[in-house]
Parts: C-alpha cells; structure tokens; sequence
C-alpha cells in the first residue's frame, strides 16, 4: 500500500536548488584533458625515421607516409613523416606505442574548431599546431612497456679462454628458437634495405626465417647477394647500425640471421631451391679479373643470364680478400668454399695462378671474351712512414694475413704494436694475439689508432673481442717513430692525436706533442689501409681510359669505364668491403648484360 | 495483469485476440480491433538504435517484434581481416556503454591461446577499469529506469557522477569513453599521483546519490505504482531463455561469473552479489542499486589492496606479427548486464579466424523482451526494455 513516506520522500530532491551548477562552461572556463589525454598528435620531427610502423598498426589506414620539405632521405631516415587524418583516426595511441623512436606522442587537446575539412589532415611536428608544446598528453608507458622485444636474442660464442689459442670460428650460429625469437623483434620498415649496399631484402629473408620457410630465406638472399655464408659471417652490416629498433633498444642482428638461413640449407639443394638446374647458355663469354666478391658476383650474375664466364685469379684459391685478408676464426675456409662451389656449379670456370698483364693481356682478353670485369680489390700495403718503418720487423698487415692463410710461416715477435683501427687492424691484432697465445702461451699485442675509441672504424664488437682475448686497444695516438737500437726494433712512440680533419675536412691530424707515449715492442704490424694495383692494365689502354676523383678509374652507374668492354667494380671503385663489391658485381652484370644486348 | 491499486484503469482484454485451435493468435489487421506501432528506433524510450514492432489492442501489446539493422558495423567480421593488435580498437565499439569487458575478453582470449602470464599489477588493475566500467554503467541505468516514468532528475544526477568516473578513466587511460586501456600482457599505465585520493572523493559523492536516488525512486509511490508488478520475468525462464546477470538474480537465480568462473582477483574480493525472488521492473532495479553500492565497496577494496607499483605488462611477441596457433577458447567476463563472452578461433596466421561475441542483450532483447511484452501496457514497454538493460550495439555487432 503507498505510505506516507512515499509520497513525501521524492521532495527531499528539492534541496538541490541551493546547489551550485556542475556544468562547465567551455570556452569561458577551459578544461584542459588530463595529463595521459589520447588527443592531437605531436610528432618530433627530428627524431623521427619515417620507418612507417605507425602507419604499418593503425587499423583505420589514418597515417599516410608523405615527403616533407627540408627533409632528407639519407641512410637510416626514409625522408617520409606521418600524415593523419582526423577523419578515421580514432585516438588509440597504438601508433604512439609502437613508434620505433618514440618521436611520435599526443597532445592533451581536444578542441579544434575548424571550417575547413581537409585542415583535419595535416603532417604533426611539420604543420604547426598550438599544442605542440603541450607536455601534456599521451606517450608510450615506460618501463618495461614495448610492443616488441628490444633486446638480441643471445648468440652463442666461445668463450675467450677457449678461442684465444685457436682459429676456429667462434661464432656458433643461431638455433631455430634463437632465430625466430630474433626475427619476431622486425618490425618489416625496411630502413635497413635502403642503406644496404645490395639493398638485400631483409624484411623478407626475416620474414621466411619467423615462417620458418628457409627455401624463400634462400631465394630472397641469393637475388641480391650469391655469397651469403660470407656475409652472413663478416659483412661489415651498415644495415645493422640503421635498423629502426636501434633507436630503443639493440638494433636487428641482420648478419646472423642471413648466416642462419644459408646454414640451414645443405649444398646439394641449392640449385633445385633457387631453380637453377637448367641455366640456358646465351653464347657469350665474359672475362673476370679476380675471384673476390664483386668478380664471384658478377659471375654469379652473368651466369644466371646465360653467359659463359671465366675468372682469372692470380692466388692459388678463389675468394680475394675473404679469404686472404679475414683470419679463418671469423670466416672458416669451408664456408667460402660452399658458397663459391654452388657458384662453380653454374659453369662459372676458375683459371688460377694467372696473372694478367704478365701470364695473359688484358688486350688478349678483350680479343677473345665479349666483354671483361676487373674486380682486383686493394692487396698492396701501406707504410706510415715514419722512421724506422722500414725495419724488417716492421710488417704490413695485408700481407702477414695473407702469408697466414697460405700457411707460410711468419715472424711472431713476444712483443706486438699494431697501427691501425679499422677491421684489418682488428683482424690482424686478432690473429697474431692468437700466434703469441700458441708460441708464448701469453698475448702482449697492442693495437694503437689515430681515433679515439668512440671514432674508431672497426666494428665494435671487434675492439670488444680483442680485448677479451688479451690484447690491449689504446686508440687516440699518433705514431711518431719507431725506436731501432742496434739493429733491432723496440718500440713505437706516439703523441696524444687531438683531430684527424682539418677546418675544409681534409686528412690533417693534429697532434698534442706534449702528451706523449712509449709502447715497448719487437715487432710493428702497419696496418692503416691498402692500395690498388693497377699494373695490369697496359699503358695504351690506360690512355683511353677517363679517370675520376683520387686517381680512381671513372665508372658509371653500371660500373662501365669509357671503354664499353671494360667494367671495373669492387674495391678499387667502391669500400671496401665485401657487400659494396657484390653490389658493383651484380649491377656490373647488368650493365654488361645491357651493352652486349644492344651491341647484338 | 490486474493490479490491485486505485490507479489501475486497465479493463480485462485477455480475450483479445482470439487463438485458432492450436493455439496461435489470430491478428487480422483489416479487423479493425489492431494497429501495428513501431517504437523505435528513433525513440526516446529505446536504448539505442533499435526497434519493436507493435502490435496493439488498445493500448495492451499482443504481440511484439524486435528489429535490429539500424546499427549494424559488422565488427566481428572486420575483426578477421585485422591483425590482432588491431582488433581492440574495434572490439571495443561492439558495446558503447562498457567497452572494457570487450578490451579484456580479447587480451584475455589472446594471452590464453598463447601461454601468457599476466603480471599482478596489471591485473589489480584490469579488475580496478572493470569495476569502474560496471559502476559508470549503472551511475546511468539505476536512475534511468526513474527516466522511463519521467522522472528525470535523479538521470541528470547519475550523469553528472557518471561524468566524475569518466574523468578518473580519462586520468588512468587516457580517454574518456573508449579507453583502450587493457591490452595484450597487460595494461597501459599504472595509477596516476593522486588518483586514490580523487576515486573516494567520487565514491563519496556516489554515497550520497546512492541514498538520494533512494528517496527520490524507491520510495516514491508513484515509482512503486508503476515498476511493481509489472514486467515479471518467471524463474522457470532462466535457463529456457539464458537470462543472465541481474536479470537472472532477481528472480532467485544466482549467476555472476566473478563468482561461478573467478577471473583476475576476483578471489581476493569480498563481495557478495545479491539475489532475489520476485523479478518485477522494481525488483530489478533495485537489485542494480545494491550491485551499485556493491560496485563502490569493490573499488575501495581494490584500492585498499592494490600493489603499489609492479609491471603493467608481460612481454609478448611482436604485435605487428603476432601469429597464434590453431585453437579455440571461451572468455568470459561479468559486465554490469552479465555474462560477457567471447569464442575465439585462432588459425595460426596473425587475424583471428573468428570472434563471436556471446552478449547479454541478444537474448535480453530478442526473445526475452518480445515475451514479455505480450500483454504489456504500450506504456510500460519503455520500462520493461530498460529494465532488461538492454544494449543494441552489443546485439549487432
Ligand atoms: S591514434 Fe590510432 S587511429 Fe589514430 S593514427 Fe594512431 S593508430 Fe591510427
Ligand atoms: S613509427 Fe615513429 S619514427 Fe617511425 S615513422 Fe612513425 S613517428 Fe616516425
Ligand atoms: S631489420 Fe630493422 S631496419 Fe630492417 S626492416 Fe627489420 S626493423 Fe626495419
């Protein structure tokens, strides 16, 4: 039955007269969003790569990758910005939160008012807005907050104690779990492709390895690169120092996973996988010089167009510098060999212990193949200079390697001073470390280089190994003389190098002669670049030849000098490195292809 | 339905219409005893975009047809062309009112279907957004049952305090209705400074809405007059038609998955959902304005008991490729309406093969609500409907 109360309790509400209104009044009182706000995007535009994973999540297609003016596509930056459309945005942040350099974020606004539609689309951080300084808003939540992993997926290596005594390779390779977990940190942008010399389609052979489809990883490597047990080991991996997952966290270990997929596959499957059992021969010949990577490559190349190739190399064994300049615990011979035998296997013929100029002309060659490449690398030494470097004991690093690899026996003194900083300089500090292990049973090798330890060439984790297996890297001295006393060596002085460029940028080190050093040793290892030789090619050719910048021969795009026979890559055009002279190679193969095409 | 009250006009048109021998209603429209009304789905009285198809005589409904179209997204289907990563966006619109249960049934399907462990901080404060998503909803729904009658007032209160919660979700996600807070592994922040502080100031002010809404509704004769006795739903019908939630505990029925399938911290939680014996559109809202102080004490609870600080989020594959194997699952989730559902089929590629939402309005609305219109008041079947809590963007997904 209805109570009193009923009916009189709903007029308690009547005390809400004496309230005061809750309403806001937007735009005379503002209400700014709180501190995590989802609103407009702001984008720093500097630290942004344009790598696309922003566009790549947003499920409503909203962001569009746009040229912006004033920004450059170079090596690690696409050159592209983020375009949104506030027409299908829906303000999730997924964006935000997956942006490879956290440059992208969002303001705490919400209010726009605008008469024109299209303004709803404009390029954040490049079109000023009034809430781009707003601290206010969404960014990606830290810590321990990502999208995908950041750090590498561990590789197996020996341990210093038991590799510093030996030359074999201490790199174990990536199991299967190892692979897939690193390859699922891709996030597909492709920055690293660009900046690759051979613009290898890593996204792709990444993309095989998580689908674990090692057939595809093959065939994608071998379009760009018939060498990928080398690179897969030693490339010098410019990829790897551009890789968008490098902003936050470590970069991709493209290298290892390139050597992943050619492990996995047994040679004898090679051909059947890449579709190359019944090359069609076009009837014509092209002559190689030098069995390094741009030869091999362009061999590789020319081959699957039909040609018949012949490499003429001077060495007892094909490889060039990869197998006469990087110590075998780096690069095991039979790696090479797997990788150049599929390449024989295509009919490529090797003649060795040829040299041209003296055992054949390179005028021979150009009467009897269609056309020649010469990819004859850098083999010759160079000399500081300095007094004393003409002490036996004084020794170029190239040609101690190279000695190495022959199996000749070479002079191992108790007490080593490398000059250098490069991969060489590594390479060898590395490998005579190892001699001084075996001989002495101790390591007293020094490795000195005019750049300081942040500037210097080699590769990090090469300076890192070295020192983890005895030797010491004191970089930053300039060498001044080495110190002979009766005959024999016993040491090397240096001076404290404050800057190797002058003002106009060119090479000019300046010393702090009052900082000096004394670095005790019986044996000096030069190790500071190498030179060309040249010598092969005839003085009647040379005159017809135009030359470029620093005494180097001038090619065009498709690496062919002014005489259209005769193409040069590699080395002595481009590097050095071995994934410049695959590059030169296989775009050499292009050009010779095109030529003889057009000549008929 | 007779009631016996002075304000009861309605004459005895149980003999209309008349059955055949099988028992079917025979309606002829050219009779002249019919009309055929459509309410909806422009209608103040429908929640949402949504209709019923009337059939009346008089002003007594005898039969009753829900249409449903007006709204529909095809969100599921959308979902299977997406990477899942890029389904929360989406899922998440499949129920505008609580859009949390659809983010944490996916995150909690996914990391199923794929091994992963959720951090605990993450999931004090998953329950903590589920909790606050219940009592937005029901800071419009217990005072909206009052809206169905015309009373108003007590609605533009639930508003106001509703809008109070949406400020604390804007402050913890970063949005105010979509708040994409729950994601794979975990959530998207821990709590901000301050925000325990600002929470008991909102659930004091609910405190005293909480007794306001109960002199301005529940004890007012004209609110009785109308919501008592009106809209029964029968025990028996429970499980003939899958009624769940409040819908099912108010008629004696005691189904709330924190309880029957404990999920998150739930298990830590003391609370008690309140069951019933006689499910009239009174009952049934004030079940709803129990589970509201209910709703409250959870939140202090939460916040009495949450960690500190912890990890917001397990690592998991990378999403722009993350690829589950081949399986299936069923999630499920206690939203304000009840059990909240989601089969998922996972193929091994990185889209979801299917997700079909099991919600609670597409039996709520569909058959239950076209059952128990028959013989309803046209001027009840507002209040019936909101009494259900039906929610049509759940039903066309
Ligand atoms: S906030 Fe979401 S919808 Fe908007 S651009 Fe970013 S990813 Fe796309
Ligand atoms: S994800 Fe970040 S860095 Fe990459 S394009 Fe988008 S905003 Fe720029
Ligand atoms: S390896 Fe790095 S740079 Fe290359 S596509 Fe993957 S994430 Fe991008």
């Amino acid at each position: 039955m209805t109570s009193l109360k009923d009916i009189l309790s709903p007029f308690t509400a009547w005390k809400n007269v004496i309230l005061e209104p809750v309403t806001i009044k937007d735009p005379i009182n503002d209400r700014p969003g709180a501190a995590r706000y989802r609103g407009f995007h702001k984008n720093d535009i500097t630290k942004c790569i344009g790598c696309g994973t922003c566009e790549d999540i947003c499920e409503n297609e909203a962001i569009d990758m746009v040229p912006v003016e004033g920004i450059e596509t170079k090596d690690g930056d696409s050159g592209l910005r983020p375009k949104i459309d506030y027409g299908r945005c829906c303000w999730c942040a997924l964006c935000v939160d997956v942006c490879t350099t956290n440059s992208l974020s969002m303001s705490n606004e919400y209010k726009w008012i605008d008469t024109d539609p299209d303004n709803f689309r404009f390029i954040p951080g490049v079109d000023k807005k009034s809430w781009d300084d707003n601290e206010a808003g969404w960014k990606k939540p830290e810590p321990n907050y990502e999208f995908y992993g950041l750090k590498r997926a561990e590789m197996g290596e020996l341990h210093p104690e038991e590799r510093d005594h030996s030359f074999i390779e201490f790199i174990k390779g990536y199991s299967k779990q190892q692979a897939q977990e690193e390859a699922d940190r891709c996030v597909e942008c492709g920055i690293c492709t660009a900046t690759c010399p051979a613009h290898m389609g890593i996204p792709d052979y990444i993309r095989a390895i998580r689908n674990d489809d090692i057939e595809e990883g093959l065939r994608v490597l071998y379009e760009t690169n018939p060498l990928p047990e080398i690179c897969g080991r030693i490339c010098t991996h410019k990829c790897e120092s551009v890789c968008s997952i490098g902003h936050k966290g470590e970069p991709l270990s493209i290298r290892w996973l390139k050597r992943y997929i050619a492990d996995q596959v047994e040679s004898e499957h090679y051909k059947k996988i890449l579709e190359t059992e019944n090359l069609v021969k076009n009837g014509k010949k092209v002559a190689i010089i030098g069995a390094g990577p741009s030869g091999l490559s362009a061999a590789y190349y020319l081959s699957l167009l039909g040609y018949e190739c012949t490499i003429f190399e001077k060495l007892p064994e094909a490889g060039g510098m990869m197998r006469y300049g990087i110590p075998e615990y780096r690069l095991p011979y039979d790696q090479i060999d797997k990788d150049i035998n599929y390449i024989l296997s295509l009919g490529v013929e090797i003649r060795y212990n040829v040299n041209i100029g003296s055992d054949i002309t390179l005028d021979q060659l150009h009467l009897d193949y269609d056309a020649v490449f010469a990819g004859t690398g850098l083999h010759l030494g160079r000399s500081t200079r300095i007094d004393g470097s003409d002490h036996e004991n004084v020794y170029q690093s190239i040609e101690l390697l190279r000695k190495i690899t022959l199996g000749e026996e070479i002079h191992v003194a108790e007490k080593i001073v490398v000059i250098g900083g490069g991969n060489v300089a590594m390479d060898i500090t590395r490998s005579l470390a190892r001699l001084q292990k075996i001989k002495y049973g101790k390591v007293q090798t020094l490795a000195t280089s005019l750049e300081t330890e942040d500037k210097m060439p080699a590769d990090r984790e090469e300076v890192v190994e070295a020192r983890e297996e005895g030797a010491i890297i004191d970089p930053g001295w300039a060498p001044q003389s080495i110190e002979i006393v009766d005959g024999k060596v016993k040491g090397l002085h240096v001076t404290q190098c404050l800057s190797l460029f002058d003002a106009t940028g060119a090479f000019n080190p300046q010393c702090n002669l009052d900082n000096k050093k004394f670095f005790e040793a019986d044996m000096v290892v030069e190790s500071i670049g190498q030179g060309m030789d040249l010598g092969y090619i005839s003085e009647n050719i040379k005159d017809n030849l135009t030359m470029g910048p620093r005494g180097r021969i001038q090619v065009d795009k498709y690496f062919q000098t002014s005489l259209p026979w005769l193409f040069l890559g590699g080395d002595i055009i481009q590097g050095p490195d071995v994934i410049h002279g695959i590059a030169n190679g296989h775009q050499a193969a292009r050009g010779i292809d095109n030529y003889l095409n057009a000549k008929g | 339905m007779m009631k016996n009250s002075i304000f009861n006009i309605s004459p005895d048109r149980s003999k209309y219409p008349e059955k055949d021998a099988e028992g079917n209603l025979m309606v002829d429209l050219d009779s002249q005893k019919y009309v055929k009304l459509w309410q909806g789905p422009q209608h103040p009285g429908v929640t949402g975009n949504m209709s019923l198809e009337l059939t009346i005589s008089g002003d007594e409904i005898i039969q009753a047809k829900t249409h449903v179209g007006y709204l529909h997204r095809g969100f599921e289907k959308l979902m299977e062309r997406r990477k899942y990563i890029q389904c929360f966006p989406t899922c998440i619109r499949m129920c505008v009112a609580e859009p949390d249960y659809n983010e944490y049934n996916l995150a909690a399907g996914i990391e199923e279907l794929s091994g992963i462990e959720v951090p605990e901080m993450a999931q004090w404060l998953r329950t903590l957004v589920l909790e606050m998503a219940r009592l937005q909803s029901l800071l419009r729904v217990v005072p909206g049952q009052g809206g169905t009658f015309a009373l108003g007032l007590g609605v533009q209160w639930g508003v106001y305090l509703r809008d109070l919660i949406l400020d604390l979700f804007e402050e913890l996600t970063g949005g105010r209705v979509y708040h994409m807070y729950i994601l794979p592994g975990g959530v998207r922040g821990l709590l901000p400074d301050g925000f325990k502080k600002r929470m008991e100031e909102t659930l004091k002010k609910i405190d005293e809405f909480v007794v306001n809404i109960d002199n301005l509704m529940f004890s007012n004769a004209v609110f009785k007059q109308r919501a008592k006795d009106v809209g029964i739903i029968q025990p028996e019908w429970i499980d003939q038609f899958g009624i769940v939630g409040p819908n099912a505990r108010s008629a004696g029925f005691m189904r709330d998955v924190r309880k029957d399938y404990p999920y998150l911290v739930y298990d830590q939680l003391d609370f008690e959902p309140m069951t019933m014996n006689y499910s009239d559109i009174y009952n049934r809202a004030r079940l709803r304005w129990h589970d509201l102080i209910m709703t409250v004490d959870l939140i202090r609870q939460i916040m009495a008991k949450i960690p500190e600080t912890g990890d917001i989020k397990a690592p998991t594959p990378n999403v722009l490729h993350w690829k589950i194997p081949r399986n299936e699952t069923y999630i499920r989730s206690e939203s304000s309406r009840g059990e909240y559902g989601f089969y998922m089929v996972s193929d091994g590629t990185d889209k979801p093969r299917r997700i079909n939402l099991r919600g609670p309005s597409y039996v709520h609305a569909i058959s239950l609500l076209e059952h128990m219109l028959i013989n309803a008041n046209i001027a009840d079947t507002a209040a019936i409907m909101v009494s259900l809590q039906t929610c049509p963007p759940e039903i066309e997904r």
